[in-house]
């Protein structure tokens, strides 16, 4: 698989670490649920719980053996199509996240 | 009918004519009591155990292919029950126990193979961990034993026991693992089933379940609506794409595992062995291929087929540690598709949905688990209640920090 980085191009998915799937950017805050049932069901979702898709799949992965950024790809895990990739600072930030 | 050594005389003497299909392909009916969705091992195991341990009747297997087409047809046919944890172990040896009578019990030669595996190990910490984990067997009532260099050096001469980073310093052996033919247990458990009253549905896809204040009252398929009191789903790889159409979310990724058989050789490995500084197990089939594997490809896929860079990886393991293996050609290697679950631990369990329950999470290694799985998921079907030593698969184990971790990793798929 090849994927192409935002900034570095077409780099070979083997200089790359799995994550899994990009909603682990959205870590729920335990601190801003009315119960702590509610954050435990939050957290226990966020931690355990996973759409697993057959078809189109976002994900993070990580470039470890290159400039260590964190990409967002998204690819068909039916037939491994990569159709986009962004930089996960990119997604975070346009999520609301890392302010 | 059944099969002897009787018969196989009377049928050669009478030109073969008497062999009939080993079980039936049946067709649809408007409803029945239990359906379990998915005919690989675990499911047909499960309508075998159901029909004849706990006598219950109208009782359906529906698969969307043909049954075996999945990963019990794809597996490198290892058992063993070499674990080291409390929720793991008595489950895992109850079903080494069960294949120890299983071509007994169902008639119908699987070629259960007890020909001992062993686990290599290649520093002081990874033998005291196998001392922990072989103790925690032998307390289990399994059977292991810790063999030295010397030990593993008359077995296996040819090992590369002087590499400089991974020395061979000994094993940890289960002379009770071994291999089974991964085919005939999905036919004599699918014969078994067939002959006590079981449908075998094959070509039927299961696309959705029906509802009814909170109730399942049966399933939406490609041959249209069946009705059913109660419905297990044991569908392996495809886990979190058939509950999905229950509403749940299961905590699983789908990863492909790949497999792999040499040209036929001679003899030279006569059981089981795992690498311990590598990803590599190996054994070698009666035609003399040699069965190996690797890890998983890594990241989510439905594909049911691996990429070349673990191909790579796992032929790189294998020169390491047996460097004559580089002489040998490979002949085939293919895919199937594993139910990672967030713990590396299955799940027997009922859902939230009354008359809904599932099975799955095997990871890479349900092969072995066939007999156990079937029998525990046959108890809580029948029963309503888990089977002794199926008590830990629970949905709930995640929640409530109780997870069955054997290697460790927390709730990372790709690493179990
Ligand atoms: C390469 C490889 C090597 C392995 N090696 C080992 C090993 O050495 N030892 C070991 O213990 N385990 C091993 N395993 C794991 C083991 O094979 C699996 O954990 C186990 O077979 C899974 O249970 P099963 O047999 O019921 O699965 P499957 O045979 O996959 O059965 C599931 C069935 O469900 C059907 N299905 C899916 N969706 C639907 C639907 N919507 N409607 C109807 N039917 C559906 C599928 O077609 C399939 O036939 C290996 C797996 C692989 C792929």
């Amino acid at each position: 698989m090849i994927i192409n980085h935002p900034l570095l191009g077409p780099r070979d998915a083997q200089e790359f670490t799995y994550l899994g799937d990009a909603a682990l950017i959205d870590r729920p805050d335990g601190l801003s649920y009315p119960t702590p049932d509610a954050a435990m069901d939050a957290m226990h979702d966020y931690l355990y719980q996973r759409s697993n898709p057959a078809g189109e799949h976002r994900e993070l992965w990580y470039h470890e053996q290159g400039d260590r950024s964190w990409l967002v790809v998204t690819r068909n895990t039916v037939t491994h199509e990569i159709t986009r990739v962004e930089l996960a600072r990119d997604v975070a930030r346009m999520r609301g996240r890392s302010k | 009918m059944r099969y002897s050594g009787f018969r196989v005389i009377r049928e050669a003497l009478t030109g073969h004519k008497g062999w009939g299909p080993a079980w039936r392909d049946a067709t649809p009916q408007a409803s029945y009591d239990y359906i379990i969705v998915g005919g690989g091992g675990h499911g047909l195991a499960t309508a075998y155990y159901l029909a004849k341990e706990f006598k219950q009747a109208r009782i359906a297997v529906v698969e969307k292919g043909w049954i075996g087409g999945g990963n019990v047809g794809r597996n490198t046919t290892i058992i063993r029950s070499n674990y080291l944890l409390d929720g793991n172990e008595p489950f895992y040896e109850f079903s080494l126990k069960l294949w120890e009578g299983l071509e007994q019990d169902f008639n119908y030669n699987a070629m259960v193979s007890q020909r001992g595996i062993i686990n290599l190990f290649h520093t002081d910490a990874q033998r005291d961990a196998y001392t922990r984990r072989g103790n925690a067997m032998i307390l289990h009532g399994a059977d292991a034993e810790l063999l030295n260099r010397d030990q593993v050096r008359a077995m296996y001469p040819f090992l590369n026991f002087d590499n400089a980073r991974f020395p061979i310093k000994g094993a940890l052996m289960q002379r009770r693992g071994g291999t089974v033919r991964h085919d005939a247990v999905a036919w004599g458990y699918a014969r078994g089933a067939s002959d006590r009253g079981v449908d075998i549905i094959q070509n039927c896809e299961v696309t959705g379940f029906r509802r009814e204040g909170g109730r399942v009252t049966g399933i939406e398929t490609s041959r249209g609506f069946i009705g059913a009191k109660k419905i297990g789903v044991a569908v392996a790889g495809s886990s979190s794409k058939v509950m999905a159409a229950a509403d749940m979310r299961l905590p699983m990724e789908s990863h492909v595992l790949q497999a792999f058989v040499s040209e036929g050789l001679k003899p030279v490995i006569d059981g089981v062995m795992t690498y311990g500084a590598g990803h590599f197990y190996v054994s070698q089939s009666d035609k003399g291929g040699l069965v190996f594997g690797g890890d998983i490809d890594g990241y989510n896929s439905y594909a049911q087929r691996g990429n070349m860079p673990v191909v790579e990886d796992v032929a790189e393991g294998g020169m390491s540690l047996m460097p004559m293996i580089g002489r040998a050609r490979l002949l085939r290697s293919w895919g199937g598709i594993m139910d990672m679950s967030m713990d590396g631990s299955p799940i027997i369990d009922k859902t939230d949905i009354d008359g809904l329950y599932f099975n799955g999470g095997w990871c890479y290694g349900g092969f072995k688990a066939t007999p156990a799985s079937g029998w525990c998921f046959a108890h809580l079907l029948a029963t309503g209640n888990p089977h002794p030593t199926a008590t830990a698969y629970r949905f709930d184990r995640f929640r409530k920090g109780l997870m069955i971790d054997e290697k460790g990793q927390g709730a990372q798929p790709n690493l179990h």
